[in-house]
């Protein structure tokens, strides 16, 4: 119990943050917002996974990547291509020229099942897929330029590259990936059906669910002695490396963990949103979800949740009002945080956090069962 | 290969060249147990690249450099760490933002793997010997202290305490009491005679004074080959050395 405070909730101050969290999305977001909403915000959420990770590889790590579209991708794209195999049954696709393959590959004249996507017909595998696939990915990308010692900004390009290179390479193979439109029109999930408001109840606090997971995975992390060795490798890799470490082991674990956090939200995002397209996989999409990471606070898990929700929130806002100006005003917020606010949400609050902390007793004293509630203490009516 | 040897250190025919400049030309150096010794030497004479070069960070263009008969110029620096080599940089080099209780313990020569980093345990033992680290160190009293901001001269021990806890057989210390007050440089003096009780110490340092208080053995370095080597007496007395270092 002991262990689980410390190590996964960090601490009592992390406890109620986690709690805080926890309810805000468990519960006043389903009770507050139709399903519509809730699906959107859902969505957002999926992209909160890749600010996590964000937050793990960039903020303690140090290692800015501009290509975690690319994990949140392949894990998306794991996902629905085992959809889109369940909704091409043959007696769905009757009408194609070669039914019981997907409707764009028989667009392209392609009259069998590519090789590569015959696991996709089971969940267990696909599953495995989206854990495995995006983190080998990374694992090859951190070998390759952590063992060599590529770092800063030099990655950083490197990253922004593979993006690049992998949207290209998606579009480009419409046959086998669906090209620009993505994997559309996905149905059920072992014979449920994903499009009705239940269905997207569920998935929404699954999602939920997972994204709490693993946020405390990343607290576990972070509470190690791993987790101070990252903080360490960033301020004097030198030392850490003539202190008897690999350093380039660390850079690739934690590298290869946000990866895996990114799929995991990708994999949700296809599920809920009932699509996977190239635009979630390029540069636009991976330098959002650095914004993300940098508006919540790049050295909080949670603060990065918040991140999301409100530079989403704000997106679907402006891009309604002023669709011409959304990006510039998305670079205007990323500098104007940069600049005022380096640390992010959770900067801000730590900046006043003795300010939060008393308030928060203040209120929590006025509530039964609270640790700290007195009897007798001010009502808000009395006060 | 070079036969093997009694030393702790041998360095034979030891040559880096940057673009064709020998930092360090054909260098021979030995290194006994539980000897304490002072590299001196101008600006550019190669001091800090030999112990680049030993630890792995420079790697050396020809000849070898055994610790205990073990070849290091082809192991990677991690590995040499392990081997029992442990260095300090010239400018204090800690990490700031962790508490001296924490820095301590990231040298603590246990779980050095991913996993073992993840499934580190702070127990008895590492308790146990980070407080004896810091009572050495005169941090005692600093344990949960941010390492940022102690003073220039403690930043200089905890990073000796850092090496200290690793226990190493051979410990490198570039520079250690640069910018000290003659109160800290008298108490590093006291500390290394201490530490090098039971391993090697090998200095490099411009300050004769402290050299003189410490040294066992000294070798002036020039241009990358030796120019003298000995007591310090025999060295100071050189002609050369005074010619091209000591000055009149």
């Amino acid at each position: 119990m002991n262990f689980f405070m410390q190590r996964m909730m960090g601490g009592k101050e992390g406890a109620v943050a986690f709690v805080i969290i926890a309810a805000v999305i468990l519960v006043l977001f389903p009770l507050f917002l139709d399903i519509f909403r809730l699906n959107l915000v859902g969505k957002y959420l999926t992209y909160a996974f890749v600010a996590v990770g964000l937050v793990m590889c960039w903020g303690y790590g140090g290692i800015l990547s501009l290509g975690q579209g690319v994990f949140f991708g392949l894990g998306g794209y794991a996902m629905a291509m085992f959809l889109k195999l369940e909704a091409s049954s043959p007696e769905a696709t009757a009408i194609q020229s070669t039914p019981g393959i997907p409707d764009f590959m028989d667009w392209n004249q392609i009259t069998a099942l590519p090789w590569f996507w015959e696991p996709f017909n089971s969940l267990p595998l696909t599953i495995i897929a989206v854990l495995v696939v995006p983190t080998i990915f990374a694992f090859f990308i951190g070998v390759a330029m952590f063992k060599r010692r590529v770092g800063g900004v030099y990655f950083a390009i490197i990253t922004q590259a593979i993006a690049l290179i992998l949207t290209v390479l998606i579009v480009g193979q419409q046959g086998y990936t669906g090209g620009i439109n993505g994997i559309t029109d996905l149905r059920t999930l072992l014979g449920w059906d994903i499009r009705d408001d239940s269905a997207k109840y569920i998935l929404y606090f699954v999602n939920a669910i997972l994204l709490l997971g693993v946020i405390m995975i990343g607290r576990f992390v972070i509470t190690s002695k791993l987790g101070r060795l990252l903080v360490a490798m960033r301020d004097r890799e030198d030392r850490v490396r003539f202190s008897g470490y690999d350093v380039s082991a660390f850079k690739i674990f934690v590298f290869c963990l946000a990866a895996m956090f990114s799929a995991i939200g990708g994999a949700m995002f296809t599920l809920q949103v009932g699509f996977m397209s190239p635009s979630f996989v390029g540069i636009v999409p991976s330098i959002e979800m650095v914004i993300f990471a940098a508006v919540g606070g790049r050295m909080s898990l949670i603060g990065a949740v918040y991140g999301t929700l409100l530079v989403s929130f704000g997106k679907t806002y402006f891009s309604e009002v002023a669709p011409e100006l959304w990006l510039f005003m998305m670079g205007a917020l990323f500098i104007a945080v940069v600049m005022a606010f380096p640390n992010g949400l959770a900067g801000i609050y730590q900046k006043h956090r003795s300010k939060v902390i008393a308030l928060g007793r203040r209120l929590c004293a006025r509530v039964p069962f609270c640790p700290t509630y007195r009897v007798g203490a001010p009502r808000p009516s009395e006060s | 290969m070079s036969s093997d040897t009694d030393f702790l250190l041998a360095i034979e025919d030891l040559t880096v060249s940057f673009d064709g400049f020998k930092a360090v030309d054909g260098l021979n150096f030995y290194l006994d147990e539980d000897e304490l010794h002072v590299i001196i030497g101008p600006n550019g004479a190669g001091k800090t690249t030999v112990l680049d070069m030993i630890c792995g960070k420079t790697p050396a263009t020809s000849g070898s450099i055994k610790f205990r008969n073990q070849e290091l110029t082809k192991l990677s620096e991690h590995k040499i760490v392990h081997a029992g080599v442990g260095r300090k940089f010239q400018n204090p080099s800690i990490y700031e933002n962790l508490s001296v209780l924490e820095n301590l313990e990231i040298s603590f020569p246990r779980g050095h793997g991913v996993f073992g980093a993840l499934m580190f345990k702070r127990d008895e033992q590492v308790v146990r010997r980070v407080e004896e680290i810091a009572e050495e160190i005169n941090l005692k009293d600093e344990l949960h202290t941010q390492a940022g901001l102690l003073s220039h001269g403690q930043k200089q021990w905890l990073e000796i305490g850092m090496l200290l806890i690793q226990d190493p057989q051979l410990l490198m210390l570039d520079e250690p009491v640069a910018g000290m007050s003659v109160k800290e440089r008298q108490d590093t003096a006291h500390l290394l005679r201490r530490i090098c009780k039971g391993r090697a110490v090998l200095v490099i340092e411009h300050d004769m004074e402290f050299v003189k208080s410490i040294a066992h053995k000294v070798t002036v370095l020039h241009q990358g080959k030796i120019l003298a080597a000995g007591d310090m007496d025999h060295v100071q007395s050189d002609p050369r050395v005074i010619e091209v270092y000591l000055g009149h």
